[in-house]
């Protein structure tokens, strides 16, 4: 985390207290390092002078912070009303298929993971989903199978 | 029709704050700044009617008027932009395109409630947003917009963006404030209310990214040229957010009181395919269901109030006859089972059992008793919870098992197990 010190200074100095930077620290950190383990939780609470258990209570409480390692491409597929109206399910189904892997799970290559949430504020472009950073909508079969092969 | 919150979506790079200023941008700060009272702005949105579009509804200027005028802690504006009301997805628009216009409406409401300080929440899955508007903090700060002596006068302000980390309940915003602080989103319970008691301790307004987005172009151009834009006591117009089974999904920005039949079959171009429509969610998935005899009904806080839903968050999910709505039902159910936040027994055990009650009738598994426990289940949520989250569960769901109770009937009827079925217990 030593090298991320001078971004994470000039978050905190944003706030009035330290603690509460703390989302905008562990997104810092989990960028930088992919996931937020266990140490990583500590070494957050030591620099924000928290307690560790608050960090911990933080990251498991937000859909956003992961504790296991996320595949290089990751499909996050909306399924709620709209997106679910527009066929989601199709869509979650054939990401199943075509990658063996269940939601919550991670190709053996690293290469790819699931995950099915709730709505991403994209419902005009239903059935959608977020790949890593960006939104990716209108989905069928067809374009969820580029996806897959561009990634590959 | 006259634009407001959208009026330069069509621009090229409307995000940029060389083309905000080529269309009067940030004469309204500049004028609430060096010709007007704080009072006075508040008053003049106060005469706009203008209401938190957030989903609320309450009045804006009597919501700034709240803060305590003896109260020598700093004060600070918290812009909600967690936008997760499923349906909603107009903040994004703003946050995208037209920034500008956001930051110059947090610049006239802090000088109006006497805040140096304002912090931007934007859900976190929202990555572009926040790049957006962080880009255009930097743009507004080198031309002296922001900072310190905001346009020659001795007013200043700084402008923060927090990314949230998704969690829908941080958009209540009593959680919003507690997420903000570096806690788990838990809403607190009211009084004290935010501005009072909100962020750090301090006197709080919490403002949607829309609402502030109006306020530049009613200082611009009067409170009462604002008000009749709309309807009665419901100021402007609003960016109205419609998806599901139209041809035409998208924001549309239309007066407050355009009916709700007009906007699904003229501005979304009617239902897909030519089908029919079957049911309408009016305002975001908190917002009780309407039948497709139902809409005949104008869009505007009021009279949707009137009609036993919500405008909410102006999120319009369209629902073709192939829609199944013991599915539907239980699609939101799973939504508000997986949002909830844990805090309160009532809302954390009866979300979930909602879910699994309308799930097992869904799946083929019902008895008559698990319809005839469901009003029960559902309405022992709302009224019982800290925020209004188990209020949204119980009008949301309960509005499905209340309209289309004969679809509920039908599946426990053919029920893989009838004898089963049939037994009370």
């Amino acid at each position: 985390m030593q090298e991320l010190l001078p971004q994470l200074d000039k978050i905190v100095s944003q706030y009035e207290q330290k603690q509460a930077a703390l989302l905008p620290v562990l997104h810092v950190v989990q960028e930088h390092k992919g996931l937020i383990s266990p140490e990583t939780e500590q070494e957050v609470a030591a620099y924000l002078g928290i307690p560790v258990v608050h960090v911990h209570e933080v990251v498991s409480f937000y859909h956003l912070f992961h504790q296991k390692p996320k595949g290089k491409c990751h499909f996050a597929v909306c399924q709620t009303t709209s997106c679910a109206l527009l066929g989601a399910q199709e869509v979650i189904d054939h990401i199943r298929t075509r990658l063996g892997i269940e939601p919550g799970e991670t190709t053996p290559d690293g290469k790819f993971s699931l995950s099915v949430v709730e709505c991403l504020g994209a419902c005009e472009i239903a059935p959608m989903m977020q790949c890593n950073k960006e939104y990716k909508g209108f989905l069928n079969k067809k374009k969820v199978d580029e996806l897959i092969d561009q990634n590959s | 029709m006259q634009k407001i919150a959208t009026r330069h979506f069509d621009q090229e790079n409307p995000q940029r704050l060389e083309n905000y200023l080529k269309d009067k941008g940030y004469e309204a700060a500049r004028k609430a700044l060096t010709q007007m009272a704080p009072a006075q702005v508040g008053e003049e949105v106060k005469k706009a009617n203008l209401r938190g579009l957030g989903g609320a509804g309450f009045p804006t200027g009597t919501k700034w008027g709240f803060i305590p005028a003896a109260n020598p802690k700093p004060r600070y504006l918290v812009v909600n932009g967690d936008e997760g009301e499923p349906g909603t997805f107009k903040d994004k628009y703003i946050f995208e395109l037209d920034p500008h216009a956001l930051l110059e409406g947090i610049i006239i409401t802090c000088f109006a409630i006497g805040s140096h300080k304002a912090y931007v929440y934007i859900r976190g899955e929202y990555v572009k947003s926040i790049a957006t508007v962080r880009a255009a903090i930097e743009e507004a700060k080198a031309k002296g917009f922001l900072g310190k002596g905001i346009m020659g006068t001795s007013f200043d302000l700084d402008v923060i963006v927090h990314p949230g980390a998704g969690a829908y309940i941080c958009g209540e915003e009593s959680a919003l404030l507690n997420s903000l602080e570096g806690h788990k989103g838990f809403p607190r319970i009211k009084p004290p209310f935010p501005a009072v008691v909100g962020l750090f301790g301090c006197p709080t307004v919490i403002n949607n990214v829309e609402t502030l987005a109006c306020v530049g172009p009613i200082i611009l151009n009067g409170g009462e040229w604002f008000a009749k834009l709309g309807c009665e006591k419901n100021g402007g117009n609003r960016i109205f957010c419609v998806s599901g089974h139209v041809n035409k999904p998208g924001i549309y920005e239309l007066p407050n009181g355009t009916p709700l039949r007009e906007i699904i079959y003229q501005h979304a171009g009617g239902i897909r395919g030519g089908r029919q429509l079957k049911a309408v969610i009016p305002g975001g998935i908190s917002a009780p269901i309407l039948t497709a005899n139902e809409i005949d009904v104008k869009m505007d806080f009021d009279s949707l109030k009137a009609a036993g839903t919500m405008a909410g968050s102006g999120g319009i999910i369209v629902m073709d006859d192939t829609t199944d709505m013991v599915w539907a039902a239980m699609v939101a159910a799973r939504f508000f089972a997986h949002e909830s936040c844990g805090q309160c027994s009532p809302c954390r055990e009866g979300s979930g059992w909602v879910y699994r009650n309308i799930k097992r009738i869904y799946e083929g598994h019902g008895r008559s008793v698990d319809l005839k426990n469901l009003p029960g289940i559902i309405n022992n949520i709302g009224g019982n919870t800290i925020c209004a989250f188990g209020d949204a569960v119980t009008m949301s769901i309960g509005s499905y098992v209340k309209k289309f109770r004969g679809e509920f009937e039908a599946y426990i009827n053919r029920s893989s197990d009838l004898e089963y079925a049939k037994s009370n217990h």
